[in-house]
């Protein structure tokens, strides 16, 4: 489905030459990466990740783009970077070896430095640009150069050499990170982005409800056009990682695929063939609705089918999920051992929302699955506020449907929520909801589950009656009785009632049957009696009717016979005798 | 532009008479070189009295040197000894900083 009438023209205004940073997202963010041979300002208070960001310029620099660099640090010691960035892999000492990257520490200590007179920092600048040349540096960081202010009493002097010095560096064609601490209402503390107008990046370290988030914000950017939100970033075991994920654009395309959910009675609700692939599910409900076992079978079903997927578990831990999972027969355990599901499991007050949101961002891009699920998103809320949960959702949908992932979330609705609104309203973002719901009858609780919307597909409007037991989960129609909806133990005896009046109607029937073959037997037998008579009044009537022939015919013989004896015949009679 | 003005000096760890081990490190012939040249060897001249030893280096012909020495304002003056070492950056105009930084008492 492309809407686009031509090709997709993201960057196409680009001018300004510029230089990957090789930091995940940031060259997202700023279209390309720093502005090439020029300097860039990375400013934010201690401990946000400055050292960090311009070290993984000038090691991706050397590693991914075969463009060495020089490091000169104002602060720490060569070695004690080596041994910092060493925990993440980068192996400096091999680099420095290599002639790719060249580390040089700048001492200065004010105590040991007596000033007479005019000077220049002519020393900064040929140590700096032998560095340059000893390896073809193409990329260069100062970290961080505001240290020259505390190590020198002449500010005047080292105002004017800074503003040499970024000179001269453009001369140089290398492209610069300088760092710097932030002020006091100022990016940094003694002006520095006075002198590089260029691009400045400005990293926060934000701590809300003692939760802590890392966020960076490109302030400035000359000639280029720029993500201005603030983006959250990681720092961990790999490096930096920023997210430029408030890139909504909605124009990811989109799947008419289907992905079955796992329970059968409900792919038949979803006109027969389950979700969407790449859409969004929202299963809410009341505590104890079975929101996670929908989950768990919907998880099953996928890695059934060769599928993969994480599970992002906010409330309970992975052992918990599969051990409950194994009482209705879903053994998930079989699918981590395969290597095709994944839990994540983390209390949300782990880091801040954005964090999470990094967190998931970056497992996604590493394991590649094609159905995440999110258990529960309502244990977000302590984290965050309602606003800032669904801006996170949003973003994350977003982020997952681009990806043509399929996901799927559980939040917990209270029960005095009749609207069926969730707390974080994000009802209109997803694609298709389920809601279980109690339903509460005759002293017992039963769930009814309700397709309350399934964007693109036939659904039915019924409500069914969800039931979990050790062989999984059912759906069963819910029972319409004459007082209403039935479920659970009702709804069996209502059923059974059903049962009897089946039976009875059965009984009834056989018994008129019965009467029916008896009362025909009565009349047979009443017919063939009268056929007797009428047989035995026939043979009355033939008998008379015989005696009269024979009497003629007797009466006929003798009258002959009488007349013959009148002829005369005495001999004959003689004769006869 | 390497110069070694070794002056004689005797008695080399006597307390008073301590010789003292001075590098100037410049930048060619840039004003604010020639200025601390200038300054250091009337400073020299007046009052130690030849008990030192002065090596003027040029960083432009030893840019290595700039790293292993830890140079970033020039000029710089690096007095090794006595103990302890000073750095004095600047044209050395100041006279009386200049002689503190040396550790010259008066």
């Amino acid at each position: 489905m492309d809407l686009q009438p031509s090709e997709h023209n993201k960057f196409v205004h680009r001018t300004l030459p510029k230089t990957q940073t090789g930091i995940s997202g940031l060259d997202e963010i700023t279209g390309g990466g720093v502005p090439k041979d020029r300097p860039t300002l990375i400013c934010g208070a201690a401990g946000c990740g400055k050292t960090l960001f311009s070290m993984e310029f000038i090691v991706h620099g050397a590693m991914k783009f075969n463009e060495p660099g020089v490091f000169m640090a104002f602060e720490e010691k060569a070695e004690e970077l080596a041994i910092n960035v060493a925990s993440l892999g980068y192996d400096l000492q091999k680099l420095q070896e290599d002639k790719m990257v060249r580390l040089d520490h700048v001492h200065i200590e004010k105590s040991e430095i007596e000033e007479t007179g005019e000077y220049d920092l002519d020393g900064l600048f040929i140590r700096l640009g032998h560095a340059i040349d000893s390896i073809g540096a193409k990329r260069v960081v100062l970290d961080t150069i505001e240290n020259l202010f505390s190590g020198l009493h002449n500010e005047g002097i080292i105002r004017a050499e800074l503003r040499r010095l970024f000179g001269w560096l453009k001369e140089k064609k290398v492209t610069t990170i300088i760092t710097g601490e932030k002020g006091d209402g100022m990016l940094t503390r003694h002006g520095l982005e006075e002198y590089v107008s260029d691009c400045v990046i400005l990293l926060d370290h934000r701590v809300t409800n003692k939760i802590s988030t890392r966020l960076l914000r490109v302030v400035k950017y000359r000639g280029s056009v720029h993500g201005t939100n603030e983006y959250p970033f990681l720092i961990d075991e790999d490096g930096v990682s920023v997210l430029p994920v408030t890139s909504l654009t909605l124009h990811h395309d989109v799947s008419s695929e289907r992905i079955p959910t796992g329970v059968s009675g409900l792919d038949k609700m979803l006109g027969g063939k389950g979700f969407f692939i790449g859409s969004s599910i929202l299963v809410s409900g009341t505590a104890g609705t079975g929101k996670t076992s929908i989950a768990g079978a919907f998880v099953n079903e996928t890695c059934k089918n060769g599928q993969r997927c994480i599970y992002f578990a906010f409330e309970e831990s992975p052992q918990q999920i599969i051990r409950n999972m194994k009482s209705i027969s879903v053994d998930l355990q079989e699918h981590v051992g395969k290597g095709l599901l994944k839990f994540h499991a983390a209390r949300p007050t782990l880091n801040g929302l954005e964090m999470h949101l990094v967190v998931i961002h970056k497992m996604v891009k590493e394991f590649r699955p094609d159905v995440v699920v999110l258990d529960p998103i309502t244990n977000l809320i302590t984290v965050g506020s309602v606003s800032e949960v669904k801006s996170l959702l949003i973003r994350l949908i977003d982020f997952l449907q681009s990806e043509q992932i399929t996901v799927m979330f559980t939040a917990l609705t209270l029960n005095d929520n009749v609207t069926g609104q969730t707390d974080e309203s994000i009802s209109s973002l997803v694609d298709a909801w389920l809601m279980v719901r109690d339903i509460e009858f005759n002293g017992e609780r039963n769930r009814g589950l309700y397709v309350m919307k399934s964007r693109g597909m036939k659904h039915s409007n019924q409500v069914r009656e969800f039931v979990i037991d050790d062989s999984g989960l059912e759906l069963v129609d819910v029972y319409l009785g004459p007082d209403g909806v039935l479920t659970g133990s009702a709804r069996e005896a209502e059923q059974l009632l059903e049962k009897t009046g089946v039976v009875l109607r059965d009984h009834a029937v056989s018994l008129k049957d019965r009467e029916i073959e008896r009362k025909k037997m009565i009349l047979e037998s009443k017919i063939n009696s009268l056929k007797q008579e009428f047989d035995s009044f026939q043979d009355d009537l033939n008998k008379t009717y015989v005696e009269e022939e024979l009497r003629k015919s007797v009466l006929e013989k003798n009258r002959s016979e009488l007349t013959r004896k009148r002829d005369g015949a005495a001999g004959e009679i003689e004769d006869t005798l | 532009m390497e110069h070694n003005l070794d002056a004689q000096h005797e008695n080399p760890l006597d307390g008073e008479n301590q010789p003292y081990v001075l590098r100037l490190y410049i930048t060619g012939a840039s004003t604010n070189s020639l200025k601390a040249v200038n300054n250091l060897k009337e400073i020299c001249d007046t009052y130690l009295d030849g008990k030192y030893s002065l090596e003027i280096i040029d960083v432009y012909q030893q840019k290595a040197l700039a790293k292993k020495e830890n140079i970033i304002a020039l000029p710089l003056l690096i007095k090794s000894f006595p103990l302890p070492e000073k750095r004095i950056v600047g044209d050395l105009s100041d006279t009386a900083k200049v002689l503190k930084g040396l550790g010259y008492s008066v």
